[in-house]
């Protein structure tokens, strides 16, 4: 092992490295070839260019809110303009964005290789999913070309049954259409883990990304029904009257909170779960060592999967649910935050004694252990039921998201698309500048977020585009930092763009980690293994790693 | 575990050998869900006071596992696809059972 | 989940293990799968998890109804008794028979009978339609007694119910005004989950259709099934989600005397 304590970084030498000549990059040319592909790396490489596109679009509307939001007086847009920003902003991120973002891309890429399967079980299907992602996109574009929507990404009823002339149906069946592709990854996600697994992959062998992309999948396929059939019964009460929504003909719009909440508060669990994934990787590679309490950390997955079915009607607690209710969810809400804890001590435990080294992924990652721990913490607050009738609807909230999906699962996202990117390119990024970009990152996050947790403390509420003057130096505070949030994000677009033609040449294992995933050509072929591999080792096992490298030279020597 | 290549999963747990159900089994089932659709539609007749809706539930819930059962071979296949359709059905009380606990406790024995 | 694509590359190593086991390398046999027993399994599997959205799909609307059913129970039998009970039943075992027919086309296939398979999968078409049809009769009916939900619908029926002339007894409890109203609900529903129900159906017709065809060219005569049963366990469900909307809807509190 030539690593130093600096680095981990093993690079082929760049004098006579190339990349390999067959790969799935070029196995077919043509437009078609990618438009009609059943490769699952393809259409990952697909999913991650659309998102990333519909990623600037939700960006440049939170930069409108940032922007409206600088002066207490409302002076760029008016007031239902503002509505239709953050909706917008809302449904694009959430749908479009977060809930495909590492299932899609990079749960699609590394899935079927991690378990040493050439494909995931249902590439036609994949296909789909991904066609059903854009028609669903479209829908959602035609809703913001018409005029947008402005009832919030949450659709509420009756607000959005009756009180609004805006595009809500259009909208809707964009959601509606892009939940089917969510359903669809999800269940070909289960199906792959359950049957295409190599000999010797046994489920405790599976790298930890794989157990909580398989969580996240359960959430989606068994959650996002639920909010279709809601969104079909607004779509109803909207187009030709129904009334199950509806108070005036008997119809209860709380009815409509439960059924929302019961897909959309697990759809905060498909977020967050394959980016905690990525993090196991991460921090397991960039300190030499197994993921400590590796069983504790994959079932902590599935129990969070599992308890989020039972907590959604704490976005309900001022919403006239019952006392006692509320009370349970309250009380079943702070069991969530168990696992939650579980994973972020094992990670610390891991890193403990560790070799740690600070390449960008890890980074990231750091990024996101900080701040997805100061976002689940506010959440315990906000599930409160005494602190919540203060905190919610205010900006509170929205930094407590935004902390756990932007802090933490955009962190991940990041972290992943690093960490993967020599292996789906073939090519390193430029390492200085996406430390650059990470630093700059974690900076312009907390510099946007945190002031948000005291204006909400202080009474500001969400979703209104003016406010009392005092509160303007904190909201100056937020949207400067949200200009330097947007400068780390342009950035990795920039130079992950230059690595493809100019960034060094990989290798199979810069990283030196011990997925099945770095032990074949980068960029793949695209059969991934030339015969199916047999695993004898555990994950993360990094003294068969050494082995194996020091037999490898034996035999070329 | 196991070295030995399995790619047809026989030795996996998860694996169930495949059966051809005969007509014979098929038409018997047939038969059953044909009577109990009697049975349900006349007691529909008889008051039976809060029993009613009851009954017609238990027969409802009766025919279907019928028809998961053997229509639907789950008596023939994997564990894995037996406990995937629990799963299912377990979602699905999860969403009645919590959400009714909140409408039926908010007029505490109003309800 | 159709795998009718041609595998495009023969590997070698697939090859050898066919050989090994003695197994037929059929040419709906795609290349990632190893045997086709793991594809068939795979495609059950696949099948069963679609299956579970359509259950937590329907969930919904029947939270809906039991929420409303309890919480306007008397508008809900009123309107409940509206129904005919004999088209209903009928339907039941119409659909039912439809299901028979498609368990039996999925033992011809097992048993790779071409024609007795065409027959079964025409004769599940058949009852599929009559299905439709009735539940058409049954639509047209709400027409014209004006229980569509919308500008159209009349309550005065269960304000006022007719007199039955023998007893000189209203046919109906008849409702407060308020209570009436609710009975708007009820039809919401109805028409709510019959319809989703029968658009279900609908795709189900339309896939026969496409199945029937192919088994007629012979693609599942020689030992795959696979469309043939994953068809079958979508069309079985469907049965199950009539075989609740039955009672729910017809059945539950229907008294005597009325």
């Amino acid at each position: 092992m030539s690593a130093t304590s600096h680095t981990i970084v093993n690079l082929p030498d760049q004098r006579t490295a190339t990349i390999p000549k067959r790969n799935y990059l070029n196995n077919e040319d043509g437009l078609l070839s990618w438009l009609f592909t059943g490769d699952h790396k393809r259409i990952a490489i697909l999913y991650l260019i659309s998102i990333t596109f519909f990623f600037f679009i939700g960006g440049a509307f939170a930069g409108l809110i940032r922007l409206e939001l600088l002066t207490p007086q409302p002076d760029l847009v008016a007031s239902d303009t503002y509505n239709k920003f953050f909706s917008m902003h809302g449904i694009v991120m959430i749908f479009l964005f977060l809930v495909p973002s590492v299932p899609a891309t990079l749960g699609n890429f590394l899935i079927p290789i991690m378990i040493g399967a050439k494909d995931l079980a249902f590439p036609k299907v994949n296909l789909l999913s991904w066609y059903l992602y854009w028609i669903g996109g479209l829908f959602t574009m035609a809703a913001l070309v018409l005029g947008g929507v402005d009832t919030g990404w949450t659709f509420t009823t009756p607000l959005s049954t009756h009180y609004l002339n805006t595009h809500v149906v259009t909208a809707a069946t964009g959601v509606f259409i892009i939940g089917f592709s969510s359903i669809f990854t999800g269940l070909n996600f289960i199906v792959t883990l359950h049957r295409m697994r190599a000999p010797g992959m046994t489920w405790f062998r599976l790298p930890l990304f794989c157990w909580s992309n398989y969580a996240a999948s359960i959430l989606m396929v068994l959650g996002t029904p639920v909010l279709a059939i809601t969104l079909v019964l607004v779509a109803l009460e909207r187009l030709v009257g129904i009334g199950v929504f509806d108070p005036t003909k008997g119809g209860d719009p709380l009815l409509f909170q439960h059924l929302f909440w019961f897909y959309s508060h697990p759809a905060v669990y498909i977020m967050i779960l394959p980016g905690m994934g990525v993090i196991s990787e991460v921090i397991s590679t960039f300190s030499r060592k197994r993921v400590f309490g590796y069983t504790a950390v994959a079932f902590s997955s599935v129990a969070i999967a599992l308890f989020g079915f039972f907590v959604w009607a704490h976005h309900m607690f001022i919403m006239g649910v019952s006392n006692y209710s509320a009370l349970v969810f309250s009380l079943l809400t702070m069991l969530v935050a168990v696992p939650s804890a579980i994973k972020i001590f094992n990670w610390a435990f891991t890193l403990q004694k560790g070799s740690i080294t600070f390449e960008t992924p890890m980074l990231y990652a750091f990024g996101f252990l900080g701040l997805f721990t100061i976002g689940g913490m506010t959440g315990v607050f906000l599930g409160a039921l005494g602190m919540d009738i203060h905190l919610t609807e205010t900006y509170f909230i929205v930094a407590h998201f935004h902390f756990v999906m932007v802090g933490g699962m955009l962190m991940a996202f990041l972290a992943g698309i690093h960490f993967w990117w020599p292996k789906m390119t073939g090519r390193m990024y430029p390492e200085s500048l996406s430390k650059l970009a990470a630093v700059t990152t974690f900076i312009g996050f907390n510099l946007t977020f945190l002031p948000q947790f005291i204006l909400g403390y202080l009474g500001m509420p969400r979703r209104y585009h003016a406010y009392p003057p005092e509160f303007q130096v904190l909201n100056v505070l937020s949207t400067a930092g949200a200009t330097v949030l947007g400068v780390g994000y342009m950035l990795p677009l920039l130079y992950l763009g230059w690595s493809l033609k100019y960034g060094a040449i990989a290798g199979n294992n810069p990283w030196q980690a011990t997925g099945l995933e770095w032990q074949i050509q980068s960029p793949p072929l695209t059969e991934n293994f030339i015969e199916t591999p047999v695993v004898d080792h555990e994950a993360y096992d990094y003294e068969w790693l050494e082995h194996k490298t020091a037999q490898e030279v034996t035999t070329v020597g | 575990m196991s070295e030995f290549h399995d790619p047809s999963n026989v030795l996996n747990p998860e694996h169930a050998d495949h059966q051809i159900i005969t007509p014979a089994t098929y038409g018997m089932v047939f038969a059953t869900l044909l009577i109990f659709t009697g049975v349900t539609v006349g007691a529909a007749y008889i008051d039976l006071g809060i029993f009613n809706p009851v009954v017609a539930l238990a027969i409802a819930c009766f025919k279907a596992v019928v028809v998961i059962l053997f229509f639907m071979h789950v008596k023939y296949q994997s564990n894995l696809i037996k406990l995937t359709v629990a799963a299912g059905f377990f979602t699905f009380i999860v969403l009645i059972t919590m959400t009714m606990s909140d409408y039926i406790s908010r007029a505490w024995g109003l309800w | 989940m159709d795998n009718a694509i041609v595998a495009t590359r023969p590997h070698s190593h697939e090859t050898a293990v066919a050989a090994e086991h003695e197994h037929v390398v059929l040419p709906q046999h795609r290349h990632h799968f190893e045997t086709k027993e793991q594809q068939r399994e795979a495609a059950t599997f696949g099948m069963w998890l679609f299956l579970l959205t359509e259950i937590m799909f329907f969930g919904g609307l029947f939270f809906a109804y039991l929420l409303y059913r309890n919480w306007y129970h008397d508008a809900f039998v009123v309107s409940s008794n509206q129904l005919s009970i004999p088209l209903g039943a009928a339907n039941t075992a119409i659909l039912i028979s439809s299901g028979f027919f498609m368990a039996l086309g999925v033992w011809a296939a097992e048993v790779q009978k071409k024609s007795l398979l065409v027959l079964f999968l025409v004769l599940t078409t058949v009852f599929g339609v009559a299905f439709l049809g009735i539940k058409g009769v049954e639509y047209h009916e709400k027409w014209e007694k004006h229980h569509i939900p919308g500008s159209h619908f009349d309550v005065s029926e269960f304000i006022n119910p007719p007199i039955n002339p023998k007893t000189g007894k209203p046919t109906e409890t008849p409702l407060a005004p308020d209570m009436a109203q609710k009975t708007q609900v009820f039809f919401f529903l109805y028409f709510a989950m019959t319809g989703m129900h029968a658009f279900h159906m609908i795709l189900g017709i339309g896939l026969l259709f496409w199945l029937t065809w192919r088994a007629n060219r012979g693609e599942f005569s020689a030992g795959y099934v696979a469309p043939i049963e994953n068809f079958g366990l979508y069309w079985h469900f469907v049965d199950i989600v009539w075989l609740f909307l039955f009672p729910l809807l017809y059945l539950i509190n229907r008294h005597p005397g009325y």
